[in-house]
């Protein structure tokens, strides 16, 4: 057991607005700068849709992350030790700007200093990098809200394991549904930016597992920008570098939680310690694609088991981190209740950024011809049409995940590798939390029903209430148990406090000896 | 033997070794940031390809070709010694030399004609290709004209070389040579002069240790199985990263 501590996060994706805060916090303090104003570390996408860059998750074009060869092994789609090398003058599959968007801004000075005329003077829009006038193409987020379906929605890589019936369903305009994916950097156990660098500019702090790149040490080989599966680590057009998401280390080590999630107005996310056996992460990542989230979640250890902090005390984990690691909303979130799940395990780079998959757009409405259960309808259901509902009642307890108006295979295609069964667990559990508490707040459900619910989801009654507790009344201190990072260690990956222990009180740059 | 040759054969590239060595060093030193090969493929990934493909390597196999007449002068010579061998190997280099062009012809349109790469090119980029399309067109007209350049390169340049390199310059033989020759020795001693000032030292951090080095890196502040052990004395030691 070789025990490290990992920095995790979880997003509970019912709870996500789509208000796009968490981005404009991390572009006010990391982003808005030249070179890399296209670069958004933080972004919030609707799904389905293509999101930023268009069709990230489409490995055929970009050849991200690691496939599993004939062998049994695991080696880099798009980049490596060969295939990084040969490639090295021209990388084939690395995305261009067009693939994001071009950068922009108005002229707005026009507006005022425009002289008198018929006309009403305009901003004209102004690329970023040339500074000339263009035509926006693209945004960052123009597929939001489904807008622009047909170019967007209907182009999600998602889809392709669906049929085309499945597909025509989904996007009845009636029954169309979307739910939002906020993304930062993964800060992946397997990280296929770290992997394919050349350079070795890419590491992983192995006190926090932030993933970091050394700007003093990248060559512009731009290799990352393709191995990341996720897309999360960008190119600096300007100074010629490759930049990511830092997890807002310097806050972080000052107690502070990152920006995106200090800002998250839906309060959606969670951020904790996780401990895990670094030993099992070439034989997770190299398992059966059906065995990634299992193996993925088995490598996280209990953080009560003595002999899991024996070993990680030997491994130099601090012991307020360990106490982190037993608070941490995360932990409860992926291990105990089992809610959270990786996004795109199937990249195989053991994403350390858990989703709770949402269960409002899958359990909304029902088909029209469930009419039988139109009829038994909840009052408080809210009838749209003669045929169609919006029902969140518990007549039936399951029916409403089974007859999702959100196919279940779209959601396991994102989040299980394609095992729908692993996505129902978690949604059943959800709507046995919504039950449970429904019975307690309303009370308009019998007792045995919602004892059935739980039993049938796998939880018990506290379980669900710890789990509504934490989803929607936890506080600040509560949603992010930030380690101590121990800066007295930290401060030495810059500097060493040697060097100024033996010298003499303050301002002497050379050492006070006598003679020249 | 003029002045002038006595400066293109003698100062200049004792002066342009000078400034490489120290003004590399000096650079990945003071400003290590800026040492990057400075891609423009993120603003325009196309047209890249037929420039930076066949340029690079072309460019690689004619450094490898100069390098083995300058180092193993008999081994060239020996291998010349057969005309069909010396035929391979000058087509050979002939044809990696049209790839140098052709790729730096492509480079030069390119950047000109893109109005986002203009906004990230220095004159030092417009001067660094110019200067290489300048050699490049010698280069070619030397092995056009001049023929079987890889036997004279060994009989004549090499032995000028290591005179300089053992800092007893001789330069009867060269200063021999037509001006077209001199012109490529001159521009090859310039491009070595700007490596230090230009995106050229991009060539200097190859990164060649990428090949035995473990895919992933963990780095730690300090070694792990000391910090908690409260028999590891506090020492004036680095840790291994800083
Ligand atoms: S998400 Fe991408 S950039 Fe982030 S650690 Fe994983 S592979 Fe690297
Ligand atoms: S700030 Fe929070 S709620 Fe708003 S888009 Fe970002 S993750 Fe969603």
């Amino acid at each position: 057991m070789d025990i490290r501590a990992q920095v995790s996060m979880t997003f509970h994706l019912d709870k996500c607005i789509g208000c796009h805060t968490c981005s404009i916090a991390c572009k006010n303090i990391w982003t808005d700068r030249k070179g890399v104003e296209y670069q958004w570390w933080n972004n919030v996408e609707t799904k389905p849709g293509t999101g930023y860059p268009r069709k990230w998750e489409n490995q055929d074009i970009y050849r991200g992350g690691w496939q599993k060869n004939g062998s049994g092994e695991i080696n880099l789609r798009g980049a490596g030790k060969k295939r990084g090398l040969l490639n090295i003058f021209h990388n084939p599959h690395m995305p261009v700007i067009d693939d994001y968007y071009e950068p922009f801004t108005y002229k707005y000075l026009d507006l005022i200093e425009s002289p008198a005329m018929d006309d009403q003077p305009t901003a004209r829009p102004v690329s970023l990098i040339t500074g000339k006038p263009i035509d926006i193409k693209m945004g960052p987020n123009w597929d939001d809200d489904l807008s622009g379906t047909p170019d967007y929605a209907r182009k999600d890589p998602n889809l392709a394991d669906l049929s085309a019936a499945e597909q025509e369903a989904m996007f009845q305009l009636e029954r169309m549904a979307f739910f939002y994916l906020p993304r930062i950097c993964n800060h992946c156990l397997n990280p296929a930016c770290v992997a394919s660098c050349p350079s070795g500019a890419i590491y992983k702090r192995g006190e926090d597992g932030v993933v970091l790149i050394n700007q003093q040490v990248c060559r512009a080989w731009r290799m990352c920008v393709t191995a990341c599966p996720y897309k999360k680590s960008y190119y600096n057009w300007h100074t010629g570098k490759s930049e990511k998401c830092i997890l807002c280390y310097p806050r972080l080590e000052a107690g502070h939680a990152p920006a995106c999630m200090h800002s998250c107005v839906g309060r959606i996310r969670y951020l904790g310690v996780l401990l895990y056996d670094a030993d099992q992460i070439q034989d997770s990542a190299s398992d059966d694609e059906s065995q990634l989230v299992d193996r993925q979640l088995n490598m996280i250890m209990d953080p009560f088991d003595p002999e899991v902090i024996r070993s990680a005390q030997a491994n130099g984990v601090s012991d307020s981190t360990i106490k982190a690691a037993q608070q941490s909303p995360t932990y409860k979130f992926v291990k105990e209740w089992g809610l959270a799940l990786p996004l795109h395990p199937e990249f195989r780079t053991l994403p350390m950024l858990f989703y709770v998959p949402p269960l409002l757009p899958v359990m909304a409405s029902l088909s029209e011809k469930n009419t039988e259960q139109a009829d038994k309808a909840d009052p408080i259901a809210k009838i749209w049409s003669d045929k169609w509902l919006y029902d969140t009642s518990t007549e039936e307890l399951w029916g409403t995940i089974d007859q999702a108006r959100f196919p279940l295979k779209y959601m396991a295609s994102m989040f299980t590798a394609g095992d729908e069964g692993k996505v129902k667990t978690v949604l059943k559990k959800l709507m046995a939390v919504r039950i449970h508490r429904r019975r307690v707040t309303v009370g308009d459900i019998d007792d045995n029903k919602a004892e059935t619910a739980l039993k049938e989801a796998g939880i018990t009654a506290e379980m669900a209430d710890d789990i509504y507790k934490l989803t929607s009344l936890a506080k600040f201190n509560e949603r992010f148990v930030i380690p101590a990072a121990h800066r007295e260690q930290a401060i030495e990956m810059l500097d060493f406090a040697g060097d100024t222990k033996g010298s003499v009180g303050f301002g002497f740059t050379e050492k006070p000896t006598r003679g020249i | 033997m003029n002045s002038l040759d006595n400066f293109i054969l003698i100062g200049f590239p004792y002066a342009a070794l000078c400034v490489f060595l120290i003004g590399s060093i000096w650079r990945y030193r003071s400003t290590k940031f800026k040492f990057s090969s400075l891609s423009s493929q993120f603003l325009e990934g196309k047209e890249l390809f037929w420039g930076s493909v066949p340029f690079h390597w072309g460019l690689l196999a004619l450094f490898v070709g100069h390098m083995s007449a300058f180092l193993i002068p008999r081994g060239v010579l020996a291998w010349n010694s057969h005309p069909a061998r010396l035929l391979v190997i000058e087509i050979g280099a002939f044809i990696f030399a049209i790839a140098v062009l052709v790729g730096l012809i492509n480079l030069i349109i390119r950047r000109l004609s893109s109005d986002r790469l203009r906004v990230v090119s220095t004159k030092m980029d417009y001067a660094i290709l110019g200067l290489l399309l300048l050699q490049v067109i010698t280069g070619l007209w030397i092995a056009y004209n001049f023929r079987w350049g890889s036997s004279w390169f060994a009989t004549v340049l090499t032995p000028y070389l290591w005179s300089l390199l053992t800092i007893q310059p001789d330069i009867l033989a060269v200063s021999a040579l037509p001006w077209t020759i001199k012109l490529h020795i001159f521009g090859a001693y310039l491009i070595v002069f700007l490596i230090p000032f230009s995106r050229l030292v991009h060539f200097l951090v190859v990164p060649i240790h990428y090949i035995w080095r473990p895919y992933q890196r963990v780095i730690w502040s300090w070694s792990r199985t000391d910090v908690r052990n409260p028999k590891s004395p506090w020492s004036i030691k680095r840790p291994r990263n800083n």
